[in-house]
């Protein structure tokens, strides 16, 4: 007899008539309201994460260590994390690369983040986040990984803070590995190479070929300079993160030389290609209605008009901002694809990306 | 002259002075004070909230704790003082104020309107319903507004007088002790279901909600944390029952403060119809009443003793109110109106004596009081 449904064993029913009687004990709240107060970072509780250290890296970016919560599962090298933070007393999601190496005895896992020029959240995090802030988390993410095993050949190309999901895989991989690993970096100078000194550490100890290629003086990186710095582009597995133009640019020179399976690439933002049509957007769980221009997302749309929207990378890859669309249509900010819905349709959507393609209801 | 010992309000308009364009500027003003707040609002803010709730909740937990043990007097009075003044935050300066969307702006799930529930009867989605959307906006209108007398009680002259009216000091004073049930009853809307105005499937199905939530706490405090407590059982069940009470009559005192004393404005219906900003402002100005007190009474009020404020601006965070009080007043001051408030004795007081007088046809006690032949011929006259 096969059965996968769980066995209700006599532990696991007595279990859940306590947490019934704790819940009547403690209505109308939960009793990890009150656990909450006591232990933010216990097991079973929403989680979260303590800053327990902050490292600069460079004059705009820096490294947090963070504690996680008892139920944080291990993560992959090369995922993001989720992260919600205050600032200024709102809160925001964000999502970022994990940096270390997995399995740290201290049990804490790191992120490194750069400052971009108007970013709310990466300055809060670089400049004025501090240790012993608690932030809100969700389990690592993504698929830009490595996968079961190292190949033989692989090559990094990245750009700023590109980087930071390669360091993640970099760290990981044995100080043995007989991998022949090169690493393509770009940034405007030698000094702004985040982990540049950990990179060329690595180039010295022979377990990588690092090329920096310092933009302000050499401009950007394309194909012909690639070939001439790596050699045969398709004898490598390659994994790519950076700016979009620099993605486009490899994509479309892997695609031409079919040979797009070996390419891995991750995106920090997506381009918008396309408006919506604007129009009037209900979100009928907070009763609240606004006309929405084309050009905003449902994202931007809603927290501006004060509703409690779920929020994540903001550009469309980690589905943290997804709700329903009871009815109306949508347009992907990225692609132009317009998705519709009637009531009953079930139709979920990523407020990130989508902005009002005519009248719309969002349960939110 | 037999007019001069009158105790009816004169019925002059207190906004008579003011033109269009005043109260346009006004409004503008006021709206000034509420964007300087918005511009400043932030982490403080933020941090203070949350404390609030940290302390409470540590609070009631401690407070819970000991009653435990409520067989011994020195416990039982500790865990109830403690429990009764945790319910009263509770209420107040967290529930009210986060079910007003005063701190949605923080986008934290766990402390936003849409998904707050308190330590009342009334729960919360009905609460919000009867009480931002109507006595907010319909704020002291005459047959719009329920809270004014929570459609039981006369508290202004121009309420026409019945004599179910008789009782209200009585039942005013019974409401106090209930008040929480009284407060389910009224977002019920148990009134307007006896007249026949509410659709009956609906008024059922909500009824079933509110006993739900009703048994739910009973249980909590009458059953399950008397039986924890063991050999305290019946110790603990009556420090649960006090300290229900002790914020019932708190949160009545201060709620009738709020809208019923003396010099509080009512508005008939048609003085709102195409009510500018301006207008709905001065209709809070006038109809609201502050408390005069320290901080900790303006806090175990959860800042309702800046009622004016709260009125003007049901969303702004409650610890900026004592920031801009002293811009309010003084823009009442400059328009020529009159800032009512008092100290909390006073105004219950206030109120309180009013409830009596009003329990009474207008005018009674001076027809009471002035002989027949007098009052024969000011009528003549």
């Amino acid at each position: 007899m096969t059965t996968t449904a769980p066995r209700p064993t006599l532990t696991g029913a007595l279990r859940g008539r306590i947490l019934k009687l704790a819940e009547r004990v403690t209505t109308p709240l939960v009793p990890s309201d009150y656990l909450d107060v006591i232990d933010p970072l216990r097991a079973g509780a929403t989680l979260r994460g303590r800053i327990a250290a902050i490292q600069p890296e460079t004059a705009d970016a820096a490294t947090l260590v963070i504690k996680p919560g008892r139920d944080w599962l291990a993560h992959v090298p090369g995922q993001y994390v989720r992260i919600g933070v205050d600032v200024d007393g709102v809160r925001q999601w964000r999502t970022y690369s994990l940096t270390s190496e997995i399995n740290r005895s201290d049990g804490c896992f790191c992120i490194t983040v750069k400052a971009i020029d108007g970013g709310a959240v990466s300055n809060h995090l670089v400049r004025r986040a501090r240790i012993g802030t608690v932030l809100h988390l969700d389990q690592a993410a993504g698929d830009f990984t490595l996968g079961t095993s190292v190949p033989a050949e692989i090559l990094f190309v990245t750009a700023g803070s590109g980087i930071t999901p390669v360091m993640g895989m970099l760290r990981n991989i044995p100080a043995d590995s007989a991998a022949n690993i090169v690493v393509v970096h770009c940034a405007p100078t030698s000094d702004d190479v985040i982990f540049g000194a950990e990179l060329r550490a690595l180039a010295a100890d022979g377990r990588i070929r690092l090329v920096e290629i310092h933009t302000r003086k050499q401009g950007h990186l394309d194909i012909a300079t690639l070939q001439s710095v790596v050699g045969d582009l398709t004898q490598r597995q390659t994994w790519a993160c950076g700016p979009s133009d620099l993605l486009d640019t490899l994509e479309t020179y892997w695609a031409s030389s079919g040979i797009t399976d070996q390419l891995h690439t991750e995106r920090f933002r997506s381009p918008i290609v396309t408006t919506g049509d604007g129009g009037t957007v209900t979100f009928s769980t907070s009763g609240t209605t606004i006309d929405s221009t084309g050009a905003e997302s449902l994202l931007d749309a809603g927290e501006a008009a004060g509703v409690l929207m779920p929020s994540g990378c903001r550009m469309g890859i980690c589905f943290g901002c997804v709700a329903p669309l009871r009815q109306g249509a949508v347009r992907d900010l990225r692609n132009g694809e317009i998705t519709t819905a009637t009531p009953g349709d079930g139709v979920v959507i990523q407020t990130c990306i989508s902005a009002a393609a005519g009248a719309c209801d969002v349960e939110l | 002259m037999t007019t001069m010992t009158t105790m009816a309000p004169t019925n002059t308009d207190p906004t008579a002075h003011l033109s269009t364009a005043d109260i346009a500027d006004l409004g503008a003003e006021l709206d000034a004070i509420r964007d300087g707040v918005l511009a400043s609002r932030g982490e403080g803010d933020a941090a203070y909230i949350r404390k609030v709730i940290d302390a409470q909740r540590k609070l009631e937990l401690s407070s819970r704790a000991i009653l435990l043990f409520s067989l011994f007097p020195p416990a039982w009075l500790a865990g109830t003082v403690g429990l009764s003044v945790s319910k009263i935050i509770e209420n107040m300066e967290i529930g009210h104020n986060v079910m007003h969307g005063q701190w949605d702006w923080m986008r934290d799930p766990t402390i936003h309107s849409t998904s707050w529930e308190w330590d009342n009867a009334s729960p919360s989605d009905m609460w919000k319903h009867s009480h931002n959307e109507l006595h907010h906006t319909y704020t002291n209108v005459i047959g719009k507004d329920n809270d004014l007398g929570y459609g039981i009680m006369r508290v202004d002259e121009d309420q026409r007088w019945k004599p179910l009216y008789l009782v209200q000091p009585v039942s005013n004073a019974i409401n106090a002790c209930f008040f929480q049930y009284g407060i389910a009853a009224y977002d019920l809307e148990v009134g307007r279901f006896l007249k026949g105005r509410v659709d009956k499937a609906d008024f059922v199905n909500r009824g079933k909600k509110v006993l739900a939530k009703i048994g739910r706490h009973v249980t909590r405090d009458y059953v399950l944390h008397p039986l924890l407590s063991g050999p305290s059982a019946l110790t603990t069940l009556t420090a649960n029952l006090t300290a229900n009470l002790v914020r019932n009559l708190w949160t009545h005192s201060v709620i009738m403060c709020g809208h019923f004393p003396e010099g509080v404005q009512t508005f008939a219906k048609t003085s709102i119809e195409g009510e500018t900003r301006g207008e709905w402002y001065l209709r809070q100005m006038l109809g609201s009443a502050n408390i005069s007190g320290g901080p900790a009474m303006h806090f175990m009020t959860g800042n309702l003793s800046y009622q004016i404020e709260h009125h003007l601006f049901p969303d702004l965070p409650s610890n900026r109110y004592q920031e801009i009080a002293p811009k309010v007043a003084d823009i009442f001051e400059r328009y020529g109106l009159t800032y009512t408030t008092g100290s909390l004795p006073n105004q219950v007081g206030s109120a309180w004596k009013k409830i009596i007088r009003l329990s009474l046809p207008n005018d009674f006690l001076k027809r009471a009081v002035t002989p027949a032949r007098e009052r024969t011929e000011s009528a003549a006259a």
